[in-house]
């Protein structure tokens, strides 16, 4: 693991919605809020169900695969922390639970990325207190 | 369709715009007074006959009307992404309907580059994977839009080309040099697949408006410009990640009344100004309008179609945010006024303009349509 001193890219603004998944990515659970009437997934994390209004929700799993939608190159600096990575890739991944989320494709290099690519989710353990759910490419025929 | 309440009834008619550049002199609040001392007089009023205050961009509205002595019976501050410069005029202009004011002075002031403003960094929900600023959000569209359509940066460059071709017929643009669609894709990348040419300008500078009635706008020095129709949509669910219908559906929602609210076809519309931030929304915003079909922006945009002299549809001829100047739509709306007036854009004036339509493709998506 890396030492907190050595990890230099932005930390994640924790609020009162969205900490049970930082704290659920630090044991490599990758989770979301299921409506129990609608069965709606969404992220961003919030106090209610975006379609029924309901706050009858609960934590779920997620099965962590997805679909990349898009994606792009930093070329451009905006973070020292990733500087030594660039150009970085950040892909919209559409999961297959519904919600739509941006992270970076790991374990691949930026020709390989493409629309439609299937990747799954990995975490990057910055410290005993946070890791970073990051995307992979998925084999391909990988569900 | 009964006619819409407002067709026809708020006129802009006062401009005020300073020069563009980097001028660490001065702040948003001075260029500010600047734009409103020339707005108003280009009004032929007097400050005495401003009861109405709408400020953006500048931080503070109390401090700004403190500075330029006014105490309107109205006075707002507008959020600061560019969208709000159509919801600005579309708020005065129901202000001015409702009596609430007689004459409202909209001031629009950005120090953003002597402030060395980045427009990206800082926290948020994405920035843990190094997503930030609004390019990337339009990078990621536009990459979409490439899958879906077939669309090119290539095609992208003619649109940077032509701004920066009709700014070279303004004299107040910051960028004035000619490009070629070769020099567009040997820009270098800022968030692949857009290139620096791609992305809008970075200056100082302010722009005002005056707005008021139809029956008041008469007795100014200038003739009227009509607020014909206006229309606007909002895309917020899901949005803390990009549409994933780029915002066609709400355009179409703008498209589908703003026309009819102004009386006017599209057909009849002589010019365009599109909000354009990073090229991408040009071809969101024409195709979302109906000028060209779905997923064929990038193949309508080829070969002049927004070029003077050109094409059929002369777009952003001030030279728009790429090349004229970064005035988030304010100065595009004071250059649909004064294309409508026909006597203050010497080279780059459209010809016979009778109708001009203002387009702004975002989360909040806008039109205006605007006659003499």
């Amino acid at each position: 693991m890396a030492s907190p001193t050595a990890y230099r890219k932005p930390l994640p603004t924790i609020d009162v919605w969205n900490k049970p998944f930082w704290d659920a990515c630090r044991e490599h659970r990758f989770i979301a809020q299921k409506d129990n009437r609608s069965a709606h997934v969404w992220f961003p994390p919030g106090p209610v169900c975006p379609t029924n209004r309901s706050s009858d929700w609960r934590w779920v799993d997620l099965s962590g695969r997805g679909t990349v939608w898009s994606w792009v190159a930093f070329h451009q600096k905006y973070y020292d922390g990733f500087e030594s990575e660039m150009p970085y890739n950040v892909a919209t991944v559409e999961l297959d639970e519904g919600p739509r989320i941006m992270t970076n494709i790991v374990n691949t290099t930026n020709d390989k990325i493409h629309v439609g690519m299937r990747v799954g989710v990995t975490f990057h353990d910055v410290d005993d207190g946070l890791a970073i759910p990051l995307f992979q490419p998925l084999a391909e025929g990988g569900r | 369709m009964a006619d819409w309440p407002l067709r026809d009834k708020i006129c802009m008619v006062g401009i005020g715009t300073t020069a563009y550049g980097s001028f660490p002199e001065t702040d948003s609040y001075g260029l500010g007074a600047e734009a409103l001392g020339k707005a108003v007089a280009d009004a032929g009023l007097s400050y005495d006959d401003i009861d109405g205050l709408i400020v953006n961009r500048i931080p503070s509205y109390d401090r700004f009307a403190e500075i330029v002595g006014l105490n309107p019976r109205f006075t707002l501050l507008t959020e600061t992404p560019g969208r709000f410069s159509a919801i600005s005029l579309m708020i005065a202009a129901q202000v001015l309907a409702a009596g609430e004011a007689s004459y409202i002075a909209l001031v629009y002031g950005n120090n953003g580059r002597s402030q060395r403003m980045m427009y990206g960094g800082g926290a948020g929900t994405w920035a843990p994977w190094g997503m930030t600023s609004p390019g990337a959000i339009h990078a990621m569209m536009y990459r979409r839009h490439m899958h879906l359509y077939g669309s090119t940066s290539e095609q992208l460059a003619h649109i940077a080309v032509a701004f920066r071709k009709h700014a070279g017929l303004n004299p107040n643009a910051v960028m004035r040099k000619p490009i070629t669609i070769a020099d567009h894709q040997a820009s270098r990348f800022i968030c692949e697949p857009l290139h620096l040419f791609d992305y809008c300008l970075i200056n100082d500078g302010a722009v005002a408006w005056i707005m008021t009635t139809a029956e008041r706008a008469k007795d100014l020095r200038r003739p009227p410009v009509y607020v014909s129709g206006f229309a606007r949509q909002d895309t917020l669910v899901e949005s803390s990640t990009p549409d994933p219908e780029l915002w066609y559906p709400a355009l179409q929602r703008v498209a589908a009344q703003v026309y009819d609210r102004a009386g006017i076809a599209r057909d009849a519309v002589d010019g365009l100004m599109i909000y354009d931030n990073f090229t991408p929304t040009v071809i969101f915003s024409l195709e979302g309008m109906g000028f060209c079909p779905r997923g064929q922006g990038g193949e309508f945009v080829r070969d002049g179609t927004l070029e003077l002299g050109r094409g059929r549809l002369p777009t952003n001829t001030s030279g728009g945010h790429h090349s004229e100047s970064y005035m988030q739509g304010w100065a595009l709306i004071a250059e649909a006024v004064r294309q409508l007036r026909r006597d203050e854009c010497g080279g780059r004036q459209i010809p016979d303009c009778d109708v001009v339509q203002y387009i702004c493709a975002t989360n909040c998506a806008t039109s205006i349509i605007f006659r003499r």
